[in-house]
């Protein structure tokens, strides 16, 4: 029972993690109707920044800092060199064009900071665990995770829906030629919008950063799991973008920690150490696959953003 | 009802429905008769690293021609390609394992699980449009990727070694690398003129109808999600052989030969070659394959080349190689 809430706030933690990443995939993608799978690779940057910045500066959260503003300016600087030139282009120029793009910054990775990993130690203080209920243990950068996204997220929803920034985006998404005819220079808003994207890509590499090793090819793995949240929660949808990440990062979690497990009890052991991990790794795919028999748009179709 | 539609004039479909000889031509013809001599400038320089690229290269370019069949002519933009080359090579590397080394018995039974997982995959993401459709076909790959990875019987994530190419009796051995060479070049041959034929069959008009205008063509009673999904589970079964001949040609299948990142290449060559065009997906593979062969001898960072080059395809260049050279945009 312990060990299934302590589970369950692992899977909590990798949903906010997902929701980082596909919010602003699907951003991205509402705004300015462009698949970016170069998402990931903004994550990996953000890792290797923060673990660049922590070892000069000496400090955890002014390594987070810098690396999360990094990651925003080259978002932008990517929009204006390269992004901006595929608005309006067939989703398969998208697809193909940022292809391009992750497998430049794998390259340049590996050419700045070298082919193996780095590491971000983590702050003394962040090493204990604490007790939560009364039995359970819990690491506390885990905790801190889970809050500090939570806090972006609720940063988000208010930047999204209260603030004059916020309502342009909404209504660019709905009506780009006449939020650029009432005089808005939605170049500039698009810049915005992908560096904000950028931003929460990078600020979830650097909370990840200290759990996994920082390396080349961290980003891609993960992306595909911000996919499949941006398919079952419906594409430009940020509601649909935050269950589906809680959903997709507890069954994923829950998954692989106890399907071999309840496997055994239905089969033979040999039959289910050799199913287990092939089927918790399905799990997600499943689910996905049951989402769309029932609902193609996924579960909050864009029209309720 | 006779299948017939009324295109628009200027509209690809009856640019490309007929068959004419022009400029654009020469390149392919050219490119079929070097190919064929390949084996006969490894004879002459002994050079036997050319066969073994070269044979990559064949077997990489059927694998495009079937994606073309279902990205070029159906509009199906299927980010999952890299699964039915990997689906293939499996069936391949676990047959051999278990002890049946026969090409009659492994070659059909990877084509049929190909075809089966095309199958699944198309029913379900042919449900859904455009980018969807790319990140669905993207999601299932990646779980066929790791359920490989699981299958620690055959190797894991390590991958499996397998010891004997198939065999077929005394009717051809695999193991004579110019004999598997022609074979591979006459699998492709023939899969380029399957297509042809194919795509200007009344299923193919259908199936190009679809990609044009979806509503019309049920609006005058086709039921393009059979005819897609058809399409499409030919497409698997296509690179499913593909599959089976990287497995024969590399003796090794590992869950990399399915990672997303091939179905980026995949994707590359038929974009690079011309979306939609017959000898497109040879040109775009043999291109694609020498350039990062190239680029990986000169420097020892070619993605930094590579990459940019790829975007700036996205940019530019419309309709492919082919394009280029016949002046031709595709819609």
């Amino acid at each position: 029972m312990l060990y299934f809430i302590e589970q369950c706030l692992n899977g909590v933690q990798l949903g906010m993690l997902l929701f980082l990443l596909a919010a602003g995939l699907t951003l991205v993608f509402g705004i300015m109707d462009l698949v970016n799978l170069a998402h990931g690779s903004l994550y990996m940057l953000g890792a290797y920044f923060a673990a660049t910045f922590a070892a000069v500066t000496g400090s955890f959260v002014a390594g987070l800092a810098l690396a999360v503003a990094a990651s925003l300016l080259m978002g932008m600087v990517l929009e204006l060199v390269a992004i901006r030139r595929l608005y309006g282009r067939g989703h398969l120029d998208h697809v193909l064009g940022t292809f391009g793009l992750i497998l430049f910054f794998n390259e340049l990775v590996r050419l700045v900071w070298g082919p193996a990993g780095l590491t971000l130690p983590l702050p003394r203080e962040m090493l204990t665990a604490v007790q939560i209920i009364p039995g359970v243990h819990y690491p506390i950068y885990r905790l801190v995770i889970i809050l500090a996204t939570l806090g972006v997220a609720a940063l988000l929803y208010l930047v999204v829906m209260r603030s004059r920034l916020g309502m342009l985006i909404r209504a660019g998404a709905s009506n780009r030629e006449m939020v650029g005819a009432l005089g808005i220079n939605i170049k500039l808003l698009y810049t915005l919008v992908f560096g904000l994207g950028a931003a929460l890509a990078g600020f979830a590499g650097v909370m990840q950063a200290p759990i996994l090793t920082v390396q080349i090819g961290m980003g891609e793995n993960i992306l595909i799991l911000a996919f499949v949240v941006i398919i079952i929660g419906g594409i430009g949808s940020i509601r649909g973008a935050f269950v589906a990440a809680l959903i997709v990062g507890l069954i994923d979690t829950l998954g692989r920690a106890f399907l071999p497990d309840l496997l055994r009890v239905a089969l033979s052991t040999n039959a289910a150490q050799t199913l287990g991990p092939a089927l918790s790794a399905m799990s997600i795919y499943v689910l996905m696959a049951a989402i769309l028999v029932f609902r193609p748009e996924g579960l909050f179709p864009a029209a309720s953003r | 009802m006779t299948g017939q539609i009324d295109p628009p004039l200027d509209s690809p479909l009856v640019a490309a429905s007929r068959f004419r000889l022009t400029a654009g031509m020469a390149l392919p013809v050219l490119l079929v008769a070097a190919l064929a001599l390949i084996p006969v400038y490894a004879a002459v320089t002994s050079d036997t690293f050319a066969i073994t690229l070269f044979t990559r290269v064949l077997i990489l370019a059927i694998g495009a021609v079937s994606l073309n069949l279902i990205m070029g002519y159906g509009g199906m933009v299927s980010f999952g390609h890299a699964a039915y080359l990997g689906i293939g090579g499996y069936a391949v590397g676990v047959l051999a394992k278990e002890g049946i080394g026969s090409g009659f018995v492994q070659w059909p039974l990877a084509i049929a699980a190909s075809a089966l997982f095309a199958l699944g995959v198309g029913a379900l993401s042919l449900r859904t449009r455009g980018v969807y459709f790319i990140m669905i076909t993207l999601a299932f790959a990646q779980m066929i990727y790791y359920v490989a990875i699981g299958l620690d019987r055959y190797g894991g994530d390590d991958g499996l070694t397998i010891y004997k190419r198939s065999t077929f009796g005394s009717l051809i051995d695999l193991n004579n690398k110019t004999l598997f060479y022609y074979l591979c070049f006459g699998l492709l041959l023939a899969s380029i003129y399957f297509i042809a034929r194919l795509t200007n069959s009344r299923f193919g008009l259908a199936i190009r109808g679809a990609r044009s205008n979806d509503r019309r063509m049920r609006a005058i009673g086709f039921p393009t999600f059979r005819y897609r999904l058809v399409c499409f589970v030919i497409a698997g079964a296509l690179c499913g052989l593909a599959g089976v001949l990287l497995a024969n040609h590399t003796n090794f299948v590992s869950p990399a030969l399915m990672h997303w990142t091939r179905s980026g290449d995949l994707i590359v060559m038929v974009v690079l070659g011309g979306l939609g065009s017959l000898f497109g997906p040879l040109i775009g593979a043999v291109t694609f394959l020498l350039l990062e062969e190239g680029l990986s001898r000169v420097t020892q960072y070619p993605d930094l080349i590579l990459g940019p080059l790829l975007l700036l395809v996205a940019i530019y260049v419309n309709g492919g190689i082919e394009g280029l050279i016949e002046g031709r945009r595709l819609g």
